[in-house]
């Protein structure tokens, strides 16, 4: 174990070098359901318990399904209404599970990102040969019923090991949405070299850890979103901000909770200067435009500062 | 990382169509035929009570349930707030539910029968639908207990209550919604015909059993009182907000998709509360209020064609 997997360098929010988005647009948002599928009885992970109850923990896993059953629709359906298209942070085996899910999506131009197999799998544990093994699985799966390799990874149930990133980047992936240090996309260092990035996913605005761990109300959820969208809105015009909305539908799309994010979504997509874009469009556009200088400033300012960067 | 892997945790026994269990078909809600309610009714709304027992000596097994003892022994607090609930707070839910003519279905633990006939007389009196909640708070049930033990609680629980009511219990809710890899399969053979654990759902649907289909009926954990009042610790005017927002968004999406419920899982303890009472009377008195809402049990539901046997 390390203190730093050194996977970027420090580079100060100030002074950078603007980013403008397509159109013009001082903010890109987007919005990542979470389309995962959990197993009622997967096999143990000496590092993490999948469920708190004994098999089966009824609660736990319907709660989730329901999402699924349930929640997906409505999500869609609203996102449709603002012209959203969504990022899909897909469990691959969902491909396998539900395929009518992801033949709406699809049929929506959505895109899908990689977030392992099942979410009760977890990278804990395994060799590196393993992590690999089930990072082409997902890809595989992935691209075989969508037609498209993802070009994005959040581990499954935020599980890492110490060479996830370099292992992704290997299997053809340009962008991670586990790191929550910035507001703006930033190089991620790989073994490999290869162009990797992070993209702003924000685990604040997630539904998740609002609803089920911060256990805030719904609409002050939706108000939560207003207001980090007017801040990063207001500071965009003169740095270039990203926005992400991470979404379960077992928890967005209750009943009593969706009029927060419709609100929300209402209000961003009420402005100008908004570019409403999918995860694989902003990192392709911020790697075609702002990748290299984004690389040449963070080398002026480590070295300005002194430190010899990696 | 020291434990050396482990092959198991790459191999994926069920990935393929539909769930990985035997238990439902998978589906999801808009594909299914559109339900009509009687009389042109959008939201079926239905209000289960919940009347609990909470033993001040749990043995907490497998697990300490939500809303059970939580001091050192005895932990006269929890005890005696839980059984206010029923001594008080019920009786002031069953006003609330009278003046806004809701029929209820309660949810109550066997042994609530020994504990209080004076209450089970009254809920005999008033002839609404009574489902068996398990013997008490101190009994989920679980993988450990053998298909016998198991057995035995859903008997003693279903005929406790029939005894006290006069009324056949058709219904169920497992304390703490827990259950054994069994549970279905023994409570359909003990004749128990729609159950509620499972929240993966917001219409009644098909649960196989080696003894037939169980219907599963919604009944939410995220709006229940308990849930965001105890739990998430919101205001009594957030769950009002909350359980307003739900019919609200329910009575639109069923205009175009066919009727839908509504169902809220309450607790006399929670609610029946001198300071919050007035909020269950604020969400009754708006809910029952918006045209094409159709206040409603879990049998009356049953005898709809979309879901009879």
């Amino acid at each position: 174990m390390q203190p730093d997997l050194k996977l970027y360098d420090y580079w100060p929010y100030r002074d950078r070098p603007r980013i403008v988005w397509p159109g013009g647009a001082r903010i890109a948002c987007w919005v990542a359901p979470n389309i995962e599928f959990y197993e009622l009885d997967p096999p143990a992970n000496p590092y993490r318990k999948p469920w708190p109850r004994p098999y089966p923990d009824v609660s736990g896993y319907s709660v989730r399904d329901y999402g699924n059953r349930v929640g997906h629709e409505r999500q869609m359906r609203l996102l449709d209404r603002f012209g959203i298209r969504g990022s899909v942070s897909l469990s691959a085996a969902l491909c396998e599970h539900h395929p009518e899910i992801i033949a709406a999506c699809a049929e929506r131009d959505w895109e899908f990102f990689s977030h392992g197999i099942y979410n009760t799998r977890y990278t804990y544990g395994l060799s590196e040969e393993q992590e690999r093994a089930m990072i082409l699985d997902a890809m595989d799966s992935i691209e075989k019923h969508t037609g498209r390799r993802p070009a994005g990874y959040l581990a499954p149930a935020l599980s890492h090991s110490e060479h996830t990133m370099d292992l992704f980047a290997e299997a053809g992936g340009v962008y991670t949405c586990d790191l929550f240090h910035d507001d703006q996309p930033t190089p991620v260092r790989v073994r490999g070299g290869q162009r990797f990035i992070s993209i702003p996913y924000s685990l604040e605005m997630n539904d998740t850890i609002a609803y089920v761990v911060n256990r805030v109300e719904p609409r002050r959820y939706g108000g939560m979103l207003r207001d980090n969208f007017d801040r990063l809105y207001a500071e965009g015009e003169t740095s270039g901000t990203v926005m992400c909305i991470p979404t379960h539908n077992y928890q967005v799309s209750c009943p009593h909770r969706l009029a927060a994010l419709e609100q929300a979504l209402a209000y961003i997509t009420g402005h100008d200067g908004v570019w409403v874009a999918t995860g694989r469009e902003i990192a392709e556009y911020f790697l075609a435009n702002y990748y290299d200088c984004a690389v040449a400033d963070i080398l002026r300012k480590q070295e300005a500062a002194g430190v010899n960067a990696a | 990382m020291s434990t050396p892997p482990d092959p198991a945790c790459l191999r994926y026994r069920h990935r393929r169509h539909g769930m990985d269990h035997q238990r439902y078909e998978w589906s999801q809600l808009h594909e299914r035929e559109p339900v009509e309610w009687p009389g042109g009714a959008r939201v079926a709304f239905w209000v289960n009570v919940c009347v609990q027992f909470f033993p001040l000596n749990p043995r907490g097994i497998p697990f300490a349930v939500p809303g059970g003892m939580s001091m050192p022994y005895p932990d006269l607090r929890h005890f005696s707030l839980r059984d206010y609930g029923n001594r008080v707070g019920i009786f002031r839910m069953l006003d609330a539910l009278d003046r806004w003519r809701i029929k209820p279905s309660f949810a109550v633990n066997g042994v609530m029968a020994e504990r209080a006939p004076y209450l089970l007389s009254v809920l005999r009196e008033r002839g609404d639908e009574i489902a068996a909640h398990g013997w008490d708070m101190d009994s989920p049930h679980h993988g450990g207990l053998t298909p016998m033990e198991e057995t035995d609680l859903i008997r003693r629980s279903i005929d406790s209550l029939e005894e006290a009511t006069g009324r056949p219990v058709r219904g169920w809710l497992g304390p703490a919604r827990n259950e054994s890899p069994l549970t279905p399969d023994l409570l359909k053979e003990q004749g128990i015909v729609w159950f509620a654990d499972w929240v993966n759902d917001e219409m009644p649907y098909r649960f196989h059993t080696r003894a037939g289909d169980l219907w599963a009926m919604p009944l939410p954990n995220e709006i229940e009182d308990r849930f965001i009042l105890m739990q998430n610790l919101h205001s009594e005017d957030s769950w009002v907000e909350q359980v307003c927002d739900a019919c609200d968004f329910l009575l639109r999406e069923a205009a175009e998709s066919g009727g839908r419920m509504l169902s809220l899982n309450l607790h006399p303890w929670v609610l029946g509360q001198p300071h919050r009472i007035a909020r269950l009377e604020r969400a009754l008195d708006y809910v029952t209020s918006q045209s094409g809402v159709w206040p409603t049990t879990p049998e009356e539901i049953l005898r709809h064609p979309s879901f009879r046997a």
